[in-house]
This record gives C-alpha cells, sequence and structure tokens, in this order.
C-alpha cells in the first residue's frame, strides 16, 4: 500500500520540474536524506526570513538578537507546516518558491503577534486628530478639506457597525497591523479584510452623498 | 472637488477583489507568472485587486517576489 502510493506520488512527480521532485522525494521517503533536507530547507527558509525581516524594517523597531529570533521562529514554525502538508503541494509552482509563501506567512504572524505583545498604543485608543495624518490631508489649508475630515468622522460614527468602527479606529487612527487585530479578535486576515471592505464602500457612498467625495468611482463602470 | 488620493485609495473597492484567502491560495502560482511576466494580472484578475488593496497581502507578495528573485538570481 505504501509502495502503491509511493508510486503514485512518483508519478505525480514526473509533471513537476526536477528540482521540485527532488525535494518532495527527499522529504517524503524517511532516513538520512529527509533529514538532510529538511536541514537544508531550514537553512533556505531562515534566510529568506532574515531577509524579510529586513525587508520590513523600515517600519519596525526590532533589531538585534530580537530580529534573529523572530528569523528562527519563523523558518522553524514553516519547516513544521510544509512537513505537515507535503501532500497538499500540487506542483503548481516549484517547491521552493510554495515553501518561501510559507515562510512568508510565519514572518507575517510573527511581526503581528510581536506588535500584539508590544504595543504602542491602546488598540481602542480614539485620537481623531490623528484622521487627517492617517489619509496624508491638511485641514489647515481649505474649508473644504474641514469639512471633509468631519463629515469622515461623522460617517464612521452614524454608518459603520460597532464592529467596522472598532476596526476602523484600530487600523487607521492608530495604526495597528491587521495581522496583529487577528490575534486580539481571535479571527483570521480574511474576515478583517472582508468586514473593512464593507466599512469602506459605506463610507465612500456616505461622503459621495453628502457631496465631500467626487463619484468618480472606478466600481460601477466595471459592473 | 479632487479627492484627497489617499481617502480615496483607502475608499475605493473593486467588486473583483477575491479577499485575502483566494489570494493567499493561488499567490505562489501568482508570484511566478509575474515573476517570468506571463501576464498574471490577466489569468488572475482578482488577486491583483486584492494585492493592490490589501496592504497584508500586498506585504507578503512583494516578500515572495523579493524572495524568488533574490533567490534565483
Amino acid at each position: 500500500m505504501a509502495a502503491e502510493r509511493r508510486a503514485s506520488d512518483d508519478l505525480r512527480m514526473e509533471h513537476r520540474d526536477p528540482e521540485s521532485a527532488e525535494w518532495l522525494r527527499k522529504l517524503g521517503h524517511g532516513g538520512r536524506e529527509r533529514h538532510e533536507a529538511l536541514t537544508r530547507l531550514h537553512e533556505l527558509l531562515l534566510r529568506v526570513a532574515r531577509s524579510e525581516l529586513q525587508r520590513r524594517n523600515t517600519l519596525l523597531r526590532i533589531t538585534g538578537p530580537e530580529l534573529d529570533d523572530l528569523a528562527f521562529q519563523a523558518a522553524g514554525d514553516a519547516v513544521t507546516a510544509i512537513n505537515g502538508k507535503l501532500a497538499a503541494f500540487r506542483g503548481e509552482s516549484r517547491f521552493t518558491t510554495w515553501a518561501y509563501m510559507i515562510v512568508v506567512r510565519e514572518v507575517s504572524n510573527k511581526l503581528g503577534r510581536h506588535f500584539w505583545q508590544h504595543p504602542e498604543i491602546p488598540f481602542d485608543a480614539e485620537n481623531w486628530d490623528r484622521l487627517p495624518d492617517a489619509f496624508c490631508i491638511r485641514p489647515d489649508l481649505e474649508a473644504e478639506t474641514r469639512d471633509l475630515v468631519a463629515a469622515l468622522r461623522r460617517a464612521v460614527d452614524e454608518q459603520l457597525t460597532e464592529r467596522q468602527r472598532r476596526l476602523f479606529v484600530a487600523l487607521v487612527l492608530n495604526g495597528v497591523p491587521l495581522d496583529t487585530l487577528v490575534i486580539e479578535y481571535h479571527t483570521n486576515r480574511n474576515a478583517i479584510y472582508k468586514t473593512m471592505f464593507d466599512a469602506r464602500r459605506k463610507l465612500r457612498a456616505a461622503l459621495v452623498a453628502g457631496g465631500y467625495l467626487d463619484d468618480n468611482d472606478d466600481d460601477r463602470r466595471r459592473t | 472637488m479632487n479627492n484627497p488620493p489617499e481617502l480615496d485609495t483607502f475608499l475605493r473597492t473593486d467588486p473583483q477583489d477575491v479577499g485575502c484567502d483566494k489570494a493567499m491560495e493561488v499567490l505562489h502560482i501568482y508570484v511566478e507568472l509575474v515573476v517570468s511576466d506571463a501576464r498574471a494580472a490577466e489569468r488572475f484578475p482578482g488577486v491583483t485587486a486584492h494585492l493592490a488593496a490589501c496592504g497584508p497581502c500586498g506585504e507578503d507578495f512583494q516578500g515572495l517576489i523579493a524572495a524568488v528573485r533574490g533567490t534565483t538570481s
């Protein structure tokens, strides 16, 4: 049975690029080859995790050993995840591209958790003076712009659900990373994105209806 | 009036946007198409729309592009 499964896997691998097939063969067959492949995979993913953390470091205040610790955690968790779902790899990309995607996602998760553990400001603080800055608006320039900012705040209060409003405050006013809110609210990225997607539509509609924004929404031309 | 660009971008929603889950399901495939210049946006318009609008997924996309280019160059 195991041999048949292996043969079936080998058959599927014929359709993959040779390097990906080799990764799968080594990781799937056990023994010393598997151990060596896992070690090499960890080295590759650690390198990607370090690069990715450095790439994002313009926004981070994480340095030195702490940064390297996050890289090790991300690489280790990615190897574990990959090991647990090798069968899910369908050969639609190179194996390494699929593996890099997993470690990049792990880096996002680790950064989200880092900010959750070290919040710079409370997630629910409401400093509405930050609203113009959040959208690079200078309210000192024109009364029209000041009216727009006031209308946006009014729309947030009047048009959004409590959950949408809470997320808007955290994401926009307080600059909390979305992946941090995933942890705070025990949810997932897609659920928060969808909630905010609907909130953005509501806010735009309210501002257009009030004459504060031009109705140049491409959405309607596409639908 | 002219819409403030940052606010306009934030409030703009694209009905083709597939959301985070679907975009992440195919991100590795999408990135290889982008790197090989194989018209990724034509094949995955909903993913393109999503990556342009979602900050975290956009970051993952940029990170994966950098990883693939960095290890293949």
